[in-house]
């Protein structure tokens, strides 16, 4: 079977928790040398299995997706697959040069110029100095930092350094290629170019997994995904299905998502979702609305420091997990480009009625923060249905396709 | 197919593991650029840069001169002393300097550990290998002066050749017990200062050890630098050639060596984990 480019059978990892975070003393190390020897029962419930059991097999070429909640196992399967830690029990046999993407900028040093970073993160990642300097132009001119490119980076702004990154790590070309949610980098345009340059990888026939919140890229770029839940896999396959059913387990419709605790909210370190609402005409939570109406959708956010030129949003997706549309609250004139201080906000967007079918739809929230970072705070956030509340009189019952704009018809007698 | 060879079995790592040597050469253009990347960013914001190199050792042999050569007489076999201290310092450094920086390779590399695969040898070995730039521009110094004190060296210095990669091999020896265990022991960043520290004075840098009573140089030849420093000297300025007290130092050197790197491989799997 020589087109199997990945084959994994029962591969577990087994955490003990605290050890993943916290470095022991030797002191504690001896204290816990004595405590064993005395308490028989080593395992106290502090383990946990990160995977457990996971079998699959994936061929030369295919791009497969891998989604789940944070904590489902996904980046432990990529670092098991290139060896940055061995599994517990089970294997994987994995054919060709392997490259991993977790973070971007691994190896980047600031004091160093920008050449000199290409150079490093580039053998880094596993490339060969040959390689590099064949593609030393094509990085620089795809990271647009021509003229900086004797500058340390230290003196990049962030946009500029995460493109430079991102580049020299787009370049990689391994037999396969595993990547974690590096997309998430750059503004928008640099995103779509990115991920551009994923698909030409894709397409010359390099087998890619791909690790994303970001449901509208693993539809463009993957034919088939895997669900990760709880370390186990709960789905294999053709992707349209397994996002379908990721997206509507698990999301409430009750036409409000909130999160109490800051800490344990989505975000990162500048914006933290508070609350998610869906309000219909009325200024009712809701999620059921009346396809005859506008309705609201409103993202409440704390920002943890001044934030300049930030953006939040939202994407519409089907229960297959197309993107609708997706809009941000840039549009906001009034707030456009200005910086925001910490502090609690809201922004709210009004959609028009008439515009979507009836159906089930959910919402992806994030957001971005111009030439520096996209985020996907939550992937399936919330979900709503329109009802089907007009009589429509060229349609029996739903009439089929995500949108229902109004629309007109004439008749004209030619002849 | 072309990538057949290149294809990994990836299985639980149990016990004690050889080493991959074929790998580790695969791996060298990355040992270069970590090299690079660490002698560059070093000398890169200071002012002195490189000179900082040379300020070093010549101001602690200045130190030495006077005090124990100048005050307390510390027998040299004849050479002048501050040649002789010299002679032991250039070995030292490199030592000393090997293994501080070693010691803290694999934690102040984490991102890289917990981001990419590559054999985590790399990583204290270029810890042992950048201070021989140091080196280099040290012994230069130590060219100069051997015209200062008009001494020649006799063709025995050709044995530099074999005695500067032994002092390297130990600097790693010692490197590799340490950097694993700095992953699971922070302490051992504390410690190491204060191990060189203690080190130094139970190495023949400041005097030879054949001013020492005849029973203790059985014990105090179990320290892997007496071969090194001894041999250093020895080929540099024709001291007390190499005896059987150099052999029992460098069998040593070969036993921490080999015990280290089976430590350092059996300790690695838990490196990405832990670190």
């Amino acid at each position: 079977m020589s087109d199997i480019a990945i084959d994994v059978k029962n591969l577990s990892k087994l955490y003990q928790l605290g050890e993943i975070q916290y470095y022991r003393t030797l002191r504690e190390s001896i204290s816990n040398f004595f405590k064993r020897s005395f308490k028989k029962n080593k395992n106290n419930g502090n383990y946990i299995w990160a995977l457990k059991d996971v079998s699959f097999e994936i061929k030369k070429g295919e791009v497969v997706g891998i989604i789940g909640s944070n904590g489902a196992g996904k980046t432990t399967l990529l670092k098991i697959l290139s060896r940055i830690t061995p599994p517990t029990t089970g294997y994987a046999w994995v054919k060709g040069r392997v490259g991993i993407l977790l973070a971007v900028g691994t190896g980047f040093h600031p004091e160093l110029t920008g050449r000199e970073n290409i150079y490093l993160s580039g053998a880094i990642l596993g490339m060969k100095k040959k390689e590099i300097q064949k593609k030393f132009d094509e990085i620089v001119a795809f990271a647009e930092v021509e003229k900086f490119i004797d500058t340390p980076v230290k003196h990049y702004s962030s946009g500029m350094y995460v493109r430079l990154a991102f580049a020299v790590a787009a370049h990689l070309e391994p037999d396969i290629l595993l990547v974690d949610e590096v997309l998430a980098v750059g503004d928008i345009n640099f995103q779509k170019k990115s991920l551009g340059k994923m698909d030409a990888g894709a397409k010359s026939g390099r087998t890619v997994l791909f690790v994303s919140h970001n449901m509208a890229a693993v539809n463009h770029l993957c034919q088939k995904t895997l669900w990760l839940d709880k370390g186990k896999i709960r789905m294999f396959g053709p992707t349209e299905t397994i996002i379908g059913a990721y997206l509507l387990e698990g999301v409430e419709i009750i036409g409000e998502r909130q999160w109490k605790n800051l800490a344990e909210s989505p975000g990162n370190d500048k914006v933290r979702l508070k609350a998610v609402r869906i309000l219909n005409n009325e200024g009712k939570l809701s999620a059921s609305l009346d396809m005859r109406f506008p309705f609201f959708i409103e993202i409440e956010y704390q920002l943890l420091c001044p934030v300049s030129d930030l953006q939040v949003g939202f994407s519409i997706l089907t229960s297959e997990g197309k993107v609708i549309f997706s809009t941000g609250d840039r549009a906001d004139l009034e707030w456009q480009g200005k910086a925001r201080a910490p502090g609690i906000y809201k922004s709210v967007c009004e959609i028009p009625a008439h515009i979507l079918n009836a159906g089930k739809y959910i919402i992806s929230v994030g957001g971005d923060i111009r030439f520096e970072q996209v985020f996907v705070f939550d992937d399936r956030c919330l979900c709503f249905y329109i009802e089907q509340t007009e009589h429509l009189p060229y349609s029996l019952g739903r009439p089929a396709g995500v949108i229902c704009p109004p629309h007109k018809w004439h008749i004209y007698k030619i002849s | 197919m072309k990538n057949n060879n290149e294809s990994a079995n990836i299985k639980p790592l149990k016990g004690w593991l050889g080493i991959n040597f074929k790998e580790l050469w695969e791996y060298r253009e990355l040992l270069y650029f970590l090299l690079w990347r660490e002698i560059k960013v070093r000398y890169k914001q200071t002012v002195l840069g490189i000179l900082w190199a040379i300020i070093q050792p010549f101001f602690l042999m200045v130190l030495f001169s006077f005090f124990f050569g100048r005050f307390i007489k510390m027998p040299s076999a004849g050479i002048p002393y501050s040649l002789f201290s010299y002679a032991g310092l250039l070995p030292w450094m490199l030592f000393s300097d090997g293994i501080s920086r070693s010691t803290n390779s694999l934690i102040s590399n984490e991102n890289l550990i917990k981001k990419v695969y590559f054999p985590r040898l790399i990583l204290p070995l270029s810890g042992v290998l950048s201070p021989l730039v140091d080196f280099a521009f040290s012994f230069l110094v130590f060219l100069g002066l051997m015209i200062y004190f008009r001494f020649f060296p006799s063709f025995k210095i050709l044995w530099l050749l074999v005695f500067l990669p032994i002092s390297l091999v130990t600097a790693l020896a010692v490197g590799l017990w340490l950097s694993a265990l700095n992953v699971r022991y922070r302490d051992v960043r504390y410690a190491v200062p204060f191990l060189i520290q203690c080190w130094f004075f139970i190495s023949p840098v400041v005097y030879t050890s054949t001013t020492l009573p005849k029973n203790w140089q059985f014990i105090c030849s179990l320290n892997p630098m007496v071969a090194v420093i001894e041999g250093f000297r020895w080929a540099l300025l024709g001291t007390s050639h190499p005896s059987f007290f150099t052999a029992v130092s460098l069998v040593m050197v070969l036993v921490i060596f080999v015990g280290g790197l089976f430590y350092f491989r059996r300790m690695e799997k838990i490196f990405a984990d832990e670190i």
